[in-house]
């Protein structure tokens, strides 16, 4: 039971970080209608900056907080120099042009910081299991992650729902051609929400980096996941990529956790060791499939029309 | 002019390239050099550039050429650039391989086309068995032997459980066999993850840790490594479960790992504190050529094997033609091991020491790897008697 519990727990940090990087990604394409395989790229700076940052200040939440800042800036900078050139163009041209960024990224990195990647040490304060509930102890910092992640994810329905620019996102989501004739400045609001969505990439990607280590093309793989997040929760939404975010990391890690032991009930215990690995890793995609077929706009797709 | 000088320059792709490769040693590198794990490919290259230079770049005096090709980890990839090296490029010996499932995709190219075959990392179970070959040597080792090696060493400390994790591919399942063919406590649990894209290991951690095993292994290579370590030791196991590795903590991954990795001990062939003369100047000659880097034990490996190839030319006075007299030559393992001197077996695969390596501080105050002891003298890999080879 206490097994259970704690792997919920994982399923549930993994999904938020997911979530992060999600939100970012299904606001860019849903509301500018851009496809952009550099998303993963954006997550990786995060993870440099956050890595440069820290050793710099030897403080680590002031370092996170510049790195922040650094990839929002980032995120203006590359939507203002390449990307606000792509607007309106055929999804392949966006495929081609973002991908070509994810080779610049790599390269660049490997120019300024090197091949052999870096450490992000955490402070000891979050290297402690913290006990949440008798017998059951929690690493400090994924509980961090959590906590962190779901206040953003509060930040971001409030600013979404309640506020003006979180009025005109929503309006840009569910149709871009008109929220321009009614007046509204729609380069910048562009401008804004590709900053919006770096800022939320990096977030994922620095949070991430004590866990993983931080290296070139860090954010190719969890990239498709993001975007399997997107797909299942409907694009646009940010309801969608949160809760499909969760789904998805839940499967994820229950998959990893319990399906080995299961598959050893009906195969030998060798074939199911080698079996459920990959058995776990295709459940996502099954889910993807699933809901493409029943419900091809995804489970809670944003309003249109 | 202008027309002659066009010619000429035809003439000298037609024949110059020709004539300059018949007469030269013509090797092909295989190993990863792109994406994470490129760091241990480089690695790989800096050695065998410096073996090389050790080597005046010349064998029986005539020059080596050496073409390098970055396998992706992949072994659609690996295989596809055997291919081109064997076919394409015609090279006298193939070297290098970081991974089992690359090697074993790639293994029938080069074997069918009579090529040698150098694995200076890779050692998958069916190549010491029923797949080996005459055209197929190691300068590494077998797969199990290191993980049998641990195996021994947690016996000698009186462990009585362990929890297996590694990679779901050949070579993490010839690490865990391994562990488990020596080790006579009990195996609680054993576990696989996907390779190489799963990076976070929470939910076995979390089994292990509910698992109530008294100790834990692993075998993670390259960066997996860093994030293994780092994760163990952000859940606080490092205080509850002693680890043993195999393969998870080197040179390249030690900067990375910092403190976390002190007390971790390791099983090895080969550490940079060998006290034999060839490894001495291997290492100081590897860090003044390359200030920033230490060598690991896969350039000692690909360092080898340029000696192995090397050895094998000069005892056929560069023709090579002569097949049989090469590998002759080259099982009787004639050059300065950096590891020290050591046997082949039947199988074409080292029979030799492993040691324990532990992480200290050196007098650098840089961490650095170290040999504790030794755990097992000479040993030979179990699945020699399954190759037909005698």
């Amino acid at each position: 039971m206490l097994l259970v519990v704690e792997q919920v727990l994982n399923g549930l940090q993994f999904g938020l970080l997911l979530f992060l990087l999600a939100a970012g990604l299904t606001l860019v394409f849903g509301i500018m209608d851009l496809v952009n395989l550099a998303h993963g790229s954006l997550y990786m700076m995060g993870a440099y900056f956050a890595a440069t940052f820290v050793a710099w200040t030897g403080n680590f939440v002031l370092g996170a907080i510049l790195a922040l800042g650094a990839t929002l800036v980032l995120g203006i900078v590359l939507e203002v120099v390449a990307l606000r050139h792509l607007y309106g163009r055929d999804h392949l041209d966006h495929v081609l042009a973002t991908f070509g960024l994810i080779l610049f990224f790599n390269e660049a990195v490997r120019l300024i910081w090197g091949p052999a990647g870096l450490a992000l040490q955490l402070p000891d304060w979050l290297t402690v299991p913290v006990p949440i509930l008798p017998g059951i102890h929690y690493p400090a910092y994924r509980l961090a992650i959590i906590v962190v992640a779901l206040l953003v994810a509060l930040l971001l329905y409030l600013g979404v729902m309640r506020t003006r620019i979180g009025m005109l996102i929503r309006a840009g989501a569910s149709n871009r051609e008109m929220i321009g004739p009614l007046g509204i400045n729609i380069k910048l609001l562009y401008t804004l929400v590709f900053g919006l969505g770096a800022a939320l990439a990096g977030l994922a990607g620095l949070m991430q980096a004590p866990i993983l280590t931080v290296q070139i093309g860090m954010g190719e793989n969890i990239l498709i996941l993001a975007f399997v997040v997107i797909v299942i929760g409907g694009i646009g939404s940010i309801r969608g990529a949160f809760l499909a975010a969760i789904l998805v990391g839940l499967i994820d890690t229950l998959g990893r956790a319990f399906l080995p032991n299961l598959l050893r009930q009906i195969l030998s215990s060798a074939a199911a060791s080698t079996a459920a690995p990959a058995l776990s890793s295709m459940l996502i995609y099954l889910l993807m499939a699933i809901v493409l077929v029943v419900r091809p706009e995804g489970l809670f797709p944003a309003a249109r029309r | 002019m202008r027309t002659a000088l066009w010619l000429a320059g035809v003439a000298w792709l037609a024949f110059g390239n020709s004539a300059l490769s018949a007469d030269s040693i013509k090797i092909g590198f295989v190993s990863t050099f792109s994406g994470p794990t490129a760091v241990i490919g480089n690695d790989m290259r800096n050695s065998f550039e410096l073996a090389l230079e050790h080597l005046g770049r010349k064998m029986d005096g005539k020059p080596v050429e050496v073409i390098y090709e970055d396998d992706q980890q992949k072994p659609d990839i690996g295989k596809q650039k055997t291919e081109k090296l064997v076919q394409s490029d015609k090279v006298d010996f193939i070297a290098g391989y970081i991974w089992s499932n690359v090697l074993l995709a790639s293994l029938k190219t080069a074997v069918d086309s009579q090529t040698f075959l150098i694995s200076a990392n890779a050692g998958p179970s069916q190549l010491a068995g029923e797949l080996c070959s005459p055209y197929v040597f190691s300068t590494s080792w077998q797969n199990d032997q290191t993980p049998q090696a641990m195996g021994l060493y947690m016996n000698q400390k009186g462990v009585k459980s362990v929890f297996l994790i590694g990679p779901n591919y050949a070579a993490g399942k010839d690490m865990l066999a391994g562990v488990k063919s020596t080790f006579k406590g009990e195996v609680v649990g054993e576990e696989y993850t996907v390779w190489p894209s799963q990076l976070d290991f929470s939910a076995e951690l979390t089994k292990a840790r509910n698992s109530k095993a008294e100790s834990i292994f692993v075998f993670y290579p390259g960066a997996a490594g860093v994030q293994f370590l780092n994760q163990y030791v952000q859940a606080g196991l490092k205080q509850q479960i002693p680890l043993y590795t195999a393969f998870t903590i080197d040179e390249l991954s030690l900067p990375l790992q910092k403190d976390n990795a002190l007390g971790v001990p390791g099983a090895q062939e080969w550490v940079n504190d060998l006290p034999n003369e060839q490894n001495k100047k291997f290492v100081e000659d590897y860090r003044k050529k390359y200030p920033d880097l230490r060598p690991t034990y896969y350039g000692a490996q690909a360092y080898d094997a340029a000696q192995l190839i090397n050895s094998a030319v000069v005892a056929v006075k560069g023709d090579l033609t002569k097949k049989d007299a090469m590998k002759a030559e080259m099982e009787k393992a004639n050059f300065k091991s950096l590891r020290g001197p050591f046997k082949y077996g039947n199988n074409h695969i080292p029979i030799q020491n492993f040691y324990l390596q532990d992480v200290v501080k050196d007098a650098e105050g840089q961490l650095s790897l170290k040999t504790v002891a030794t755990i097992v003298k000479d040993d030979q890999d179990r699945f020699h008697d399954k190759c037909p080879m005698k």
